[in-house]
């Protein structure tokens, strides 16, 4: 019973974050301009790989032995390692992806890459930005 | 080869030889738990040259200061960033419906946020949580104000509203 | 079951080919692969799985540290045209670049 209930969400959680992955990739095939395809791109790196990841990780389990050799608290397949693992995985994507889309974003910014759709309402003070080219 | 600034907040030699001793269990904590291997001396003396090598690199950088505001920052993470996870899942759902809407119903604009976090590791938390969710991309980090190029004009109230700054405040100065 | 993940996946990575090629900035073509690079650390994720070997976790994680270095490096190097910046001569941060 426990195991199929499992087996269903992983099963949820995977189809789910490829679902993202390709809703995002569809997103920046349909965005107009640079700025608004960065959100798009964040749907792959936060909930697609998310999901993924933690469908991969309920998959592969725990096991710890908590009441010695024979009443280990067992999940899924048992391998605590790779747990570990895929959960450092999906934490370093959480704190390096938005770190390289700002980066990038950054960059775009200073170089004066604009919106080449009809201007967005701008509240900022510095809207006239130069373009450098 | 340039040497990097000291940040504001660097520490005299006194205090820093905790942070790195700190620093040093963290790091072959890690390597040990990942390697799984214990009893071959190429691999253990690989990871303590590597160990070494990092905390060469962060003496060197001056940034040993940050170390420290992770180690007493870390366990406020927890209450936070289960927050910041559904908050991050919300934005998702509409992004995606915005996108699958054949009328593409989007509205970017650009606005400028105050950053009050005292810290440069308060105000990164903020800039990255606002990156993370997807409708809102931090631009320009300047002085004490942020550049967000939000999607479309709920996410941008969102961000104005003010409750992830509210959050990121609140974990760097509990009290 | 990993399957139908991994076909999502090399879906998104066909996607995020066509809009690397497609550009029209430089800086679009980084973001698409940027994208392109989380979908090989799932992919590498699923394929040990697929496979029955999940020692492929290893060679993801080698994988992330690599993504992330080289997108921060050609972004880096797309603002300044320069890798190893004067930090002393641009230390208040301003940018350099008119």
């Amino acid at each position: 019973m426990i195991d199929s209930l499992l087996h269903a969400l992983v099963w949820i959680l995977l189809v789910g974050g490829a679902a993202f992955c390709v809703i995002g990739a569809v997103g920046m095939l349909r965005l107009p301009d640079f700025y608004t395809r960065t959100h798009a791109a964040t749907l792959p790196d936060t909930l697609g790989a998310g999901m993924i990841l933690l469908g991969l990780m309920l998959q592969s389990g725990l096991n710890l032995p908590l009441l010695g050799e024979g009443a280990s608290l067992r999940i899924g397949d048992g391998n605590t390692l790779v747990t570990l693992k895929l959960l450092t995985l999906l934490l370093f994507l959480l704190a390096t992806g938005p770190a390289s889309t700002h980066a990038l974003v950054k960059a775009a910014y200073a170089r004066g890459i604009r919106w080449n759709q009809a201007s967005p309402q701008d509240d900022s003070s510095d809207s006239k930005h130069a373009d450098p080219d | 080869m340039y040497d990097l600034p000291p940040s504001p907040q660097s520490l005299s030699g006194k205090e820093t030889g905790p942070l790195l001793i700190a620093l040093v269990v963290t790091l072959s904590a890690l390597w040990l738990l990942w390697s799984g291997i214990y009893d071959n001396t190429l691999i253990l003396g690989l990871g303590a040259c590597s160990i070494a090598f990092v905390v060469w690199m962060t003496r060197r950088m001056h940034r040993v200061a940050e170390a420290k505001a992770g180690y007493t920052l870390g366990p406020r993470l927890i209450t936070y960033l289960p927050w910041l996870g559904w908050e991050i899942v919300k934005a998702n759902f509409q992004v995606a419906r915005i996108i699958l809407d054949p009328k593409l119903p989007i509205s970017p604009r650009l606005i400028r946020v105050p950053v009050p976090q005292q810290t440069d590791l308060g105000r990164v938390i903020y800039a990255n949580s606002i990156t993370l969710t997807p409708g809102t991309v931090s631009l320009d980090l300047r002085g004490d104000g942020l550049l967000v190029h939000a999607l479309t004009h709920e996410a941008a109230e969102g961000v104005l509203s003010g409750e992830m700054e509210r959050r990121v405040n609140r974990m760097e100065r509990p009290s | 079951m990993y399957a139908a993940a991994l076909l999502g996946v090399l879906v998104t990575m066909v996607i995020e080919l066509i809009l690397a090629s497609r550009g029209p900035t430089v800086f679009d073509r980084i973001l698409a692969v940027n994208t392109f690079g989380t979908m090989t650390i799932l992919l590498i994720a699923l394929c040990g799985y697929h496979f029955g070997r999940p020692d492929f976790m290893d060679l993801a994680l080698i994988y992330a540290l690599l993504n992330f270095i080289g997108s921060v490096a050609v972004a880096k190097f797309s603002r300044f045209g320069n890798l190893a910046r004067d930090h002393r001569r641009h230390a208040s941060g301003e940018d350099p670049n008119p």
